[in-house]
């Protein structure tokens, strides 16, 4: 015991990690070996989750490296794993219900969202090209087979080998990329790299591996031209598992650029920013003319997702405290928005069988007014109209980008919103003034109760905007670049 | 006033909204009961905002009944507080709400609650966006006001609601956010000449002196003095927001729309207040915080309103549909306000405030004339009317006098801000002011020939011969709008002295700001 008190403290950060490691394999065996224990499994996953959940919140502000610098334990990192391990719970939250009636609750389901979520924060925690690699492989291979679950449906099995082949290519890419950054600088630490970096004339192999790696990053948030994916992915996996496609690994993908691009490359930022600033620009301006023709909730939500990567992106290629800041913020509304609107997805179930048309939205105020208002509110805020919260994560990233001098980039960006907020309108009309279509069938207990939280922090955060701000503040200092 | 009045005023409105919300089913007990609480929530506020009115201070330029809570971080607070000019628009709000929710009493039938509601939170946000002293949390109430009133047209809209709701929208959106940029540029662009005041006790030790960005209005206005080619950006950025608002030529296609399609208390709102917040920024920023470049540009905005002064004037001769007629004249008289407030006279600004207030009265009041018959003959066609004289005399009373307020007639309100607006003009130059001119000939022309072909000649439709004069609830509403009308006209004081003072800070300041940047040769050289 004497020997192994050191070895506790030194890993002392790791403990909800590690909590999760355990708890997926007691669930794995427990899954095994019981009858009809699926239901059971996913509380026990959302316990788990929560548990992790607290003892992240519980580590206060410590800032460790571990496993010879691999491994980073930090405000930033314990933010972001936060965020991600809310949208887990409530992604399988929302899961339950639909699952069950489509007959996809199998106990492999919670405990691949585990898997993913922990996958997510290797990669949010990693601090080297390797771990970094080990992270997003694990949450990748999880998050594959959970979109080609719904193994009878083509639609779900051409959805997961088609994330799975352009996954597969873009993790080559990323990996060629950091080969050439790791020619060029010796090592595969981002505090190395950044030291090694320091002063030394920038090489074109080195502009070759940063294209590279962020050519990958870019795939796994989904922004232009690294996108053609998504709106295929989101429309063909079973719509709980769109829902954590659109929330947790965006998350966790915008958090590894952030720490790759500040934390590795923070003396050439001018090199990556030109990058950012490209993918921004055409992730908002692709993400709001596509979806205008777009007649499937699923798919319009994933041009909006591409869009909204692209208005986070903005606050990142300000480089900047602020643009950090702001970019932790934005995902955090991003979360709770996406959230609440999955959960109006996942209600849209008519005489028994889920639809997907926005047609069927039609004349919703009439026949269920709390789901058409929330979903509205839901709507006005994703467009960032106030007093909504969409509006301040916007207001945030805009901001940044405006003290970074970023002109041009910011008008851009705000004539995109007006162009995005007319389809997200057309959703409020379709809902407002039509006709009434068939009815949906009265929301499910959970959903209802996530929409609900959704709607509370949509429609509150005018009031108390502060905490939030000020957390992710502390994040954003503990990134190395500030 | 040691309790938060502005802050009672502005979120009354919502509490009530709150309170329809939970009353419950929606039959018709719950509609009369919405109907109700609206209507005693309106007047409460009402009565509440006189109070402000009472209690205010005429002597003192600065900012009363202020308000002040941290709020965001980062220097930007909630702080609400008026002035002379920003405290006559809350009163215009608060006392057009009530007219508004009567005007629905009958005419609106479905989704009573929603509408109720929409229109209370749409009060809220009225009231917010004049009293806000904070550059965000002004954007918030401006931009906020556009949700209620897209589903106020959208849902309880005419034929092509969609339509206009959707310009609405968009129209307005892309004019905003691009204030919205500026005000960002102004935040991080305070932080580099603005120096925090140094915390308490902290005396003697030699410490970095720290920026302090903010959006607070007053500090803005008082202390930063931006670039001269800053201001020319900013300027055109909040100049997009508020023409697109006001409306201006040639960013004015929208209102007809919006106007046609909405309901009456609608477009009530929409003509009574809204348009107005336009005409309120250019007073409130544009001049104050800009105004070098305010001074420069004021041609620009004297060619726009002298065009849209005559060229909407007779597009609303050619007008068959009664609201559209009406939202034309509106462009119009918006035009006489933009010119008189870039006179930079104490004459013009005071008049383009007046114009705005008795424009907010006359044209509110003459949707209210267009929605009684509307409500009974469901058309808006002048054609389909004639000789409503016969049946409704009360009904004829009211619209002239309205009619006569929006000529311009001496003795009606309409004439104190024009006259007021051309005597600053001619002033400032003598060309526009003879151009505009011809504006007040044009609106007699389109008014009276309404007036009419509606209320005279023969009574022949036969649709007509049943029609029933205005109701007591009617009469009602109209009652205060018409001694208001005539009341003003003849004792324009009462608006006049509470805001002269301010005016008179907002010339100062702004004459001095011209004398300083002279005496500055970074600028004048470049």
């Amino acid at each position: 015991m004497e020997a192994l008190m050191p070895v506790l403290t030194e890993y002392a950060p790791l403990l909800p990690e590690i909590t999760l490691v355990l708890g997926i394999v007691v669930l794995e065996i427990l899954g095994l070996f019981r009858k009809n224990a699926e239901e059971l499994v996913c509380w026990l996953a959302i316990l788990l989750l929560a548990i992790a959940g607290v003892l992240f919140a519980y580590q206060g502000d410590i800032e460790k490296s571990l496993f010879q610098n691999a491994y980073i334990a930090d405000p930033f990192g314990r933010f972001m794993k936060l965020l991600v391990i809310i949208s887990s719970i409530f992604v399988i939250l929302l899961s339950m219900d639909y699952m069950k009636k489509a007959g996809l609750l199998i106990f492999e389901y919670p405990i691949l969202i585990l898997m993913a979520t922990l996958g997510m924060m290797i990669m949010i925690s990693a601090n080297d090209l390797i771990s970094l690699y080990l992270g997003l492989e694990l949450q990748s291979l999880s998050l594959y087979i959970i979109a080609a679950m719904h193994r009878d449906s083509v639609r779900s099995s051409e959805a997961g080998l088609k994330y799975f082949v352009l996954g597969a290519l873009s993790s080559g890419m990323l990996l060629y990329g950091a080969s050439f950054i790791y020619g060029v600088t010796g090592s595969t630490q981002f505090p190395e790299i950044a030291s090694a970096l320091q002063g030394s004339d920038v090489q074109l192999q080195l502009v070759f591996g940063i294209v590279f790696l962020l050519a990958g990053f870019a795939f796994k948030i989904s922004a232009v031209p690294f996108h053609m994916w998504t709106p295929d992915v989101y429309e063909g996996s079973p719509t709980p598992v769109t829902a954590f496609f659109a929330a947790a690994p965006k998350i966790a993908a915008m958090a590894l650029l952030m720490r790759t691009t500040l934390g590795a490359f923070p003396s050439i930022t001018t090199e990556w920013q030109q990058i950012i600033i490209f993918l921004s620009i055409a992730s908002m301006l692709w993400g709001a003319f596509a979806a205008i023709g777009q007649n499937n909730i699923k798919r319009l939500l994933a041009y909006s997702s591409i869009g909204h990567m692209g208005f986070a992106l903005v606050g990142l290629a300000s480089g900047s405290a602020e643009g950090a800041t702001s970019v932790i913020i934005y995902m955090s509304i991003y979360m709770a928005m996406t959230l609440g609107t999955f959960a109006c997805v996942l209600s849209m179930r008519c005489n028994g069988a889920m639809v997907e048309d926005i047609k069927d939205l039609s004349g919703l105020a009439q026949t269920n007014l709390p789901m058409a208002f929330l979903l509205a509110m839901l709507m006005f805020s994703l467009a960032g109209i106030p007093p909504l919260a969409g509006f301040f994560a916007k207001f945030y990233v805009f901001s940044a980008a405006i003290k970074a001098g970023l002109y041009p980039l910011a008008v851009i960006g705000v004539l995109a919103s007006v162009v995005a907020a007319y389809y997200y309108l057309r959703i409020v009309i379709l809902m407002f003034v039509e006709e009434p279509a068939d009815g949906f069938e009265p929301m499910p207990s959970l959903p209802k109760f996530v929409l609900g939280l959704s709607g509370i922090f949509v429609l509150g955060y005018v009031v108390y905007p502060a905490p939030l701000r000020e957390a992710a503040q502390v994040a954003a200092q503990a990134l190395p670049a500030f | 006033m040691d309790w938060p009045i502005l802050s009672a005023v502005t979120f009354l409105p919502l509490l009530g909204a709150l309170f329809i919300l939970v009353i419950g089913s929606n039959d018709e007990i719950a509609n009369r009961n919405a109907r109700f609480v609206a209507l005693w929530t309106t007047s409460v506020t009402f009565i509440l905002s006189l109070l402000i009115w009472i209690n205010f201070d005429t002597a003192t330029s600065s900012f009363q009944f202020v308000e002040k809570y941290e709020w965001l971080g980062g220097n930007i607070n909630y702080h609400m507080g008026v002035d002379g000019i920003s405290m006559l628009f809350v009163i215009l709000t608060t006392f057009l709400m009530p007219i508004c929710i009567l005007a629905s009493w009958d005419s609106i039938k479905t989704r009573v609650k929603e509408y109720m509601i929409a229109f209370l939170v749409l009060e809220t946000l009225m009231i917010g966006v004049f009293c806000a002293l904070d550059l965000v949390l002004f954007y918030i109430f401006f931009e906020g006001g556009l949700i209620p009133m897209f589903l106020i047209i959208g849902v309880w809209g005419g034929k092509r609601r969609i339509y206009a709701s959707y310009k609405f929208f968009l129209y307005t959106l892309l004019g905003s956010v691009l204030m919205l940029l500026a005000l960002m540029a102004m935040y991080w662009y305070s932080g580099q000449v603005l120096e925090c005041p140094s915390p308490a006790g902290a005396e003697g030790v030699a410490q970095a002196v720290t920026k302090c960005p903010t959006t607070d209005i007053p500090t803005l206005i008082d202390e930063v003095k931006f670039p001269i080619e800053m201001q020319f950006w900013l300027w055109f950025a909040f100049f997009a927001s508020f023409a697109v608002k006001m409306p201006m030529w040639p960013v004015h296609t929208w209102l007809p729309d919006a106007h046609v399609e909405a309901p009456t208390a609608g477009s009530v709102i929409l003509a009574g207040v809204l348009l107005k917040m336009g005409g309120y920024g250019f007073l409130r920023f544009s001049i104050p915080m800009f105004p070098l470049a305010s001074e420069q540009l004021a041609i620009l905005v004297f060619a726009l309103s002298v065009i849209a002064i005559i060229y909407t004037s007779l597009v609303a001769l050619a007008q068959e549909d009664v609201k559209k007629l009406i939202a034309y004249s509106s462009v119009a008289h918006m035009g006489f306000v933009t010119m008189g407030v870039f006179t930079f006279t104490e004459q013009g600004i005071q008049g383009s405030i007046f114009q705005m207030l008795s424009h907010g009265i006359v044209s509110a009041a003459l949707f209210l004339c267009v929605g009684v018959v509307y409500d009974r003959m469901h058309t808006r066609e002048i054609k389909a009317y004639g000789g409503l004289v016969n049946r409704m005399p009360i009904y004829a009373f009211c619209f002239m006098v309205f009619t006569m307020a929006n000529v311009g007639l001496p003795g009606t309100s309409g004439f104190v801000g024009e006259f007021l607006t051309l005597l600053g003009a001619f002033a400032a130059n003598t060309w526009v002011a003879l151009l505009a001119t011809t504006g007040v000939i044009l609106s007699a022309a389109y008014a009276l020939w309404l007036y009419r072909r509606v209320i005279y000649g023969e009574l022949q439709k036969p649709s007509l011969q049943n029609i029933k004069d205005m109701n007591i609830r009617e009469i009602g509403y109209m009652v205060p709008l018409v001694v208001l009308t005539i009341f003003l006209g003849i004792y324009p004081s009462l608006l006049l002295d509470v805001m002269s003072v301010s005016v008179d800070k907002l010339i100062t300041d702004y004459k001095a700001a011209l004398t300083a940047a002279e005496h500055m040769p970074t600028f004048a050289l470049r």
